[in-house]
């Protein structure tokens, strides 16, 4: 912060020099867009917060145009985009309130701190809502498993996560983990959270009624995270870990008691609006929360509460100090406040008032320092349709790759599999969260491709899952999208839960650059397509631009976390809990094709190719019978096939329960268009479900399917081998045990 | 006749607690907040649940220790009162001095999240009277400072004693417990003047119900509400 120059008044300020604008990183047409929206120069102060607000983190500017054509509406949806984080109804006057965000810079500047206050954003989030968080979830992907990076990246993440969330006490659920090298320079670190919140406790982030009281509550204010909101929107180069005094510090105990404490107010009718002060802290919650109400604010910065001295009204403005929330409450409501903040020892100060001129007023010691149009900033800031192009030529297989994967004997494919660090056991990575807190785990990690929380205060037992898959991104973006929308609902369905919504963030690399914007086009329209086409609407969501290195961007990777509800828990199943008679039956289409499936990337290292559209209506069909069917108490197990095809889902099974498996592929089933019995062992171009039922069952559930196709395929075995037959041939057999210790210690090896 | 559920900033396990207790096991409860100086006059034991008091800062269970009821804990345990700690709430148990040890960082540095066998050991105790002999049990764990320590002349007056009631069943070549490092595979000890305080690191208040996979915990809960 050195290069800060002493303030410059109102009056005599002369920044008509736009070469002031690069030091808030806007444009010089963003700066003159500002200085007609005030009809004058703007001073250092509010040059900084304009830069903040209109930051591609903050204001979206790149990608809005495109989000428009999400579908955002459905009868279960409460609350849209546009809060602190989307609602569902989930019944009984319950809704479930959740979204996902991204913290991809500064966990690769320090991971520890990066990741922890990335689950501590969210979970304010969720809770600023009125909502008690009951389930946490993250997806994380790094580089390569053996780049010099990777160790000390994910060690630090994974404890920096264990550590907010463990602390805090919310059940972290799930964790998708991979890796590739496009991740190298870029890692990415999207947090997820979910709350429940009854239908007329839930809060808002508006500043309404004139007059009415300002307050901050929290943690003090310090010169943590300034200028967060512009570094997470530039790209890094060589320079970037000196960017380190940017990433904020986290206190997992702190926000415990900010919960508790808003929790307790929340019960007693004393707030008109709440906001968490996250990216770009008092900056975007004072316009946002005005803009909303389409009011004022007019604030006396003098009076924030102020954890180091000397500190300046820009400081202030801009820091991201965690843990902290602005308030609006109802006058004479601060007797109450104080009380209740200051039996959890919290901070509760009048720092303002709510006005009716549209303009956020900035006060130091009595004096004006800044006046900004509170709407302008928060909802009016640049939005550019930015040129985007697809490649010239459509990604493929290389010949020789085909060629090559197509001469790996299955059983070495199966070993690539289970020891690909994007497909190997998390448990390294689970065990240091805890995912049992709050005695409502059913389905926990590594059990099932979702997990089921049940909570006890309203009875729902929610259901969640998360998902990615960047390699497929890469040849077809859309399908990338649609994928991690229908993979969700699918993952969720083999719980025997069903998908109410959906919150997505989406991590791409510079939107300057027309390929990239093209990745996100698509990405959007594929999650807007499978949103529309299975019935789950986007509720809330992110943007994470500018995830790249010295010009190499991570694979497009549009994170979908689906949320949604199981009304019969007694009948979840998992993937642990096959029985020893028990038939396996595969639902769906079975796969035809090795091209654009994970076991190409795990044998090879090489690119997958391009990828088959999944037909939407297949998938809705299959979702609602795999569904009705789990329900019907008929099934023991299942895994949706997806990464690793139906060789890895049938793993799946044999591992988590323990036993082995043999599967005898009928003669039809084999593709004859080359791939073989490599296209519907590792394929994934077609969807399909894996279900573990008993032998007396399998009459009825055919006779359920009706149009749906459901083969037998093979049995629970009692030799402790995974084998395949191809007609007579056995052309997989592999013991288990071998298999479950290159399954367990991929991960260990990883971050040894 | 009341159950006292101790709460401190940062009791994580609070809810989950007096969940068990008031729904399951079926005991009447009460929150008693930490700064409160005096016990409920109808107190018959005291649970202090698992979390994070205090962030961990300092030391685990370390300021915990220090708040104003803890002297009221400490003299209803002093004068043979039922004491159970979980998790975090044995911390703060051998911080006030009222079981012997300390509990330090996994040997491995890394929050450990599980579900692990356990061998219940001091049944002879009124504490254990739900478990049958050296009965094997399965509870979750989460903690990052699980592995107990004591000198040897407390570890070896502990075992003579009968004074360990819970035990890792996996254990490694030295007899440690692999979860953590504890000395012995001890995860509860048993202490004061009637064998009425009990700390453990295992969370049986996450495995009481059979809707999360089992009830080994709750024998433990259902003796906690009733008279030793």
């Amino acid at each position: 912060m050195s290069e800060l120059k002493p303030y410059v008044h109102l009056q005599d300020q002369d920044l008509t020099d736009p070469s002031h604008a690069a030091d808030a990183s806007l444009t010089d047409k963003e700066y003159e867009m500002a200085v007609s929206i005030l009809g004058r120069t703007p001073n250092k102060l509010e040059l900084g917060i304009i830069g903040s607000m209109w930051s591609e983190h903050c204001s979206y500017k790149s990608s809005r145009a495109h989000l428009a054509r999400l579908p955002t509406e459905g009868p279960h949806v409460l609350q849209g985009p546009g809060e602190n984080a989307g609602i569902v109804d989930i019944g009984d006057n319950w809704g479930v309130c959740f979204k996902v965000e991204s913290h991809n810079h500064p966990s690769f500047i320090e991971p520890f701190q990066g990741a922890a206050t990335g689950v501590g954003g969210i979970l304010r989030d969720v809770f600023t809502m009125g909502a008690r968080p009951v389930a946490a979830m993250n997806l994380l992907r790094f580089g390569e498993e053996k780049h010099a990076k990777t160790a000390h990246l994910m060690k630090g993440v994974v404890a920096g996560i264990g550590h907010y969330g463990n602390c805090f006490g919310v059940p972290t659920v799930v964790s998708n983990v991979a890796f590739d090298s496009s991740y190298n320079g870029n890692i990415l670190v999207n947090a997820f959270a979910a709350g429940v919140v009854k239908h007329d406790g839930i809060f808002l982030g508006v500043a309404e009624g004139v007059g009415n009281p300002v307050f901050y509550v929290g943690a003090k204010t310090g010169r943590d995270g300034i200028h967060g909101a512009t570094m997470a929107s530039d790209v890094f180069d060589e320079d970037s870990e000196q960017k380190r005094p940017t990433v904020q510090v986290g206190d997992p105990f702190k926000e415990k008691l900010l919960l508790e404490a808003c929790l307790e107010t929340f019960k007693e009718n004393l707030l008109v609006g709440i906001q968490d002060m996250g990216a770009a802290g008092l900056t975007s919650s004072s316009f946002e929360m005005a803009s909303r109400a389409g009011g004022g604010i007019s604030l006396d910065l003098d009076k924030v509460p102020m954890r180091e001295t000397g500190m300046t009204p820009y400081e202030i403005m801009l820091s991201e100090s965690q843990e902290r929330m602005l308030l609006v409450a109802e006058e004479g409501a601060e007797q109450r406040l104080k009380e209740i903040y200051g039996k959890w020892d919290l901070d509760c100060i009048q720092i303002g008032r709510v006005t009716d001129d549209g303009c956020v007023r900035l006060n130091w010691h009595g004096e004006e320092w800044g006046v900004l149009p509170a709407r302008a900033l928060a909802d009016e800031a640049p939005k550019y349709h930015r040129p985007y192009e697809a490649p010239k030529s459509a990604l493929r297989l290389a010949e020789e790759d085909h060629r090559l994967f197509l001469q790996k004997k299955p059983d070495d494919v199966v070993d690539d599999l289970v020891g690909s660090g994007t497909l190997a056991s998390k448990k390294w990575v689970t065990s240091q969260y805890d995912h049992t807190i709050g005695a409502g785990t059913r389905i926990g990690p590594g059990q099932a491709g979702a997990a089921l929380v049940e909570v006890p205060q309203c009875g729902k037992t929610i259901a969640v899952a998360i998902e990615a898959d960047g390699r497929k991104g890469l040849a077809n973006p859309r399908e990338c999208g649609r994928r991690a929308v229908a993979n969700g609902v699918l993952r969720l369905a083999a719980t025997g839960a069903r998908a109410l919504g959906l919150s997505d963030c989406l991590n791409y690399g510079s939107p300057e650059n027309p390929r990239i914007m093209w990745q996100m086009v698509e990405g959007i329209d594929g999650i807007a397509d499978a949103g529309k086409a299975l019935e789950v609407p986007v509720v809330s969501g992110n943007v994470s631009l500018y995830n790249e290195t010295d010009g190499t961007a991570v694979l497009p990777t549009p994170t979908v976390a689906t949320v949604g509800v199981h009304e019969d828990p007694d009948q979840a199943v998992g993937f642990h809990q096959m029985q020893p008679n028990d038939v396996l039956v595969l639902a769906g289409w079975s796969a035809t094709e090795v091209e654009g499936s994970e076991a190409i990337h795990a044998s090879l290292k090489t690119n997958v190719g391009h990828v088959k559209d999944w037909d939407l209506g297949d998938v809705a069909t299959l979702s609602d019978w795999t569904r009705a069917a789990v329900k019907s108490d008929k099934v023991h197990a299942a895994a949706v096939v997806e990464q690793g095809g139906l060789s890895f889902a049938a793993l799946r099974l044999a591992l988590a329960s323990q036993t082995g498996v043999h599967l005898h592929l009928p003669e039809h089933l084999i593709p004859e268009n080359g791939d073989g019995l490599h296209g519907v062992l590792f394929g994934e171009d077609k969807p399909s479900v894996l279900l573990a039922v008993s032998k007396e069952h399998v009459a009825e559930l055919r006779s359920s399917a009706s149009a749906l196709p459901l083969e037998v395929i093979g049995q629970v075995s009692t030799d402790e081998n995974f084998s395949v037959h191809a007609g007579q041939d056995r052309v997989v057999q592999k013991p288990l045990k071998e298999l479950q210790q290159l399954f367990d210690r991929t991960i260990p090896e990883v971050v040894a | 006749m009341t159950v006292a559920i101790i709460r401190f900033p940062g009791s994580n396990c609070f809810r989950d607690s007096l969940h068990v207790m008031q729904n399951v096991v079926g005991a009447k409860t009460v929150e008693v907040w930490h700064q409160d100086v005096a016990l409920p006059a109808d107190t018959q034991s005291i649970f202090i649940p698992g979390g994070f008091s205090y962030g961990d800062y300092l030391r685990c269970g370390a300021m915990a220790a220090h708040q104003p009821i803890m002297a009221a804990v400490k003299d209803f345990a002093e004068k043979g009162g039922k004491v159970l700690g979980v998790c975090n709430g044995f911390q703060v148990l051998c911080e006030v001095g009222l079981l012997p040890g300390a509990l330090m960082p996994n040997h491995h540095g890394l929050f450990a999240c599980d579900v692990v066998g356990l061998e219940a050991v001091g049944t002879s105790d009124g504490f254990m009277r739900g478990y049958e002999t050296q009965e094997q049990i399965q509870l979750p764990v989460a903690h990052h400072d699980g592995n107990y320590f004591a000198s040897e002349e407390i570890i070896q007056a502990l075992e003579a004693d009968k004074r360990v009631a819970f035990r890792y069943i996996a254990k490694d070549a030295d007899g440690h417990g692999t979860l953590n490092g504890s000395r012995n595979g001890i995860a509860g000890i048993i202490g004061g003047p009637n064998r009425n305080v009990l700390g453990m690191m295992p969370h049986p208040e996450r495995r009481s119900e059979s809707r999360l996979g089992g009830q080994d915990g709750l024998p433990l809960l259902k003796t906690l509400a009733e008279n030793l």
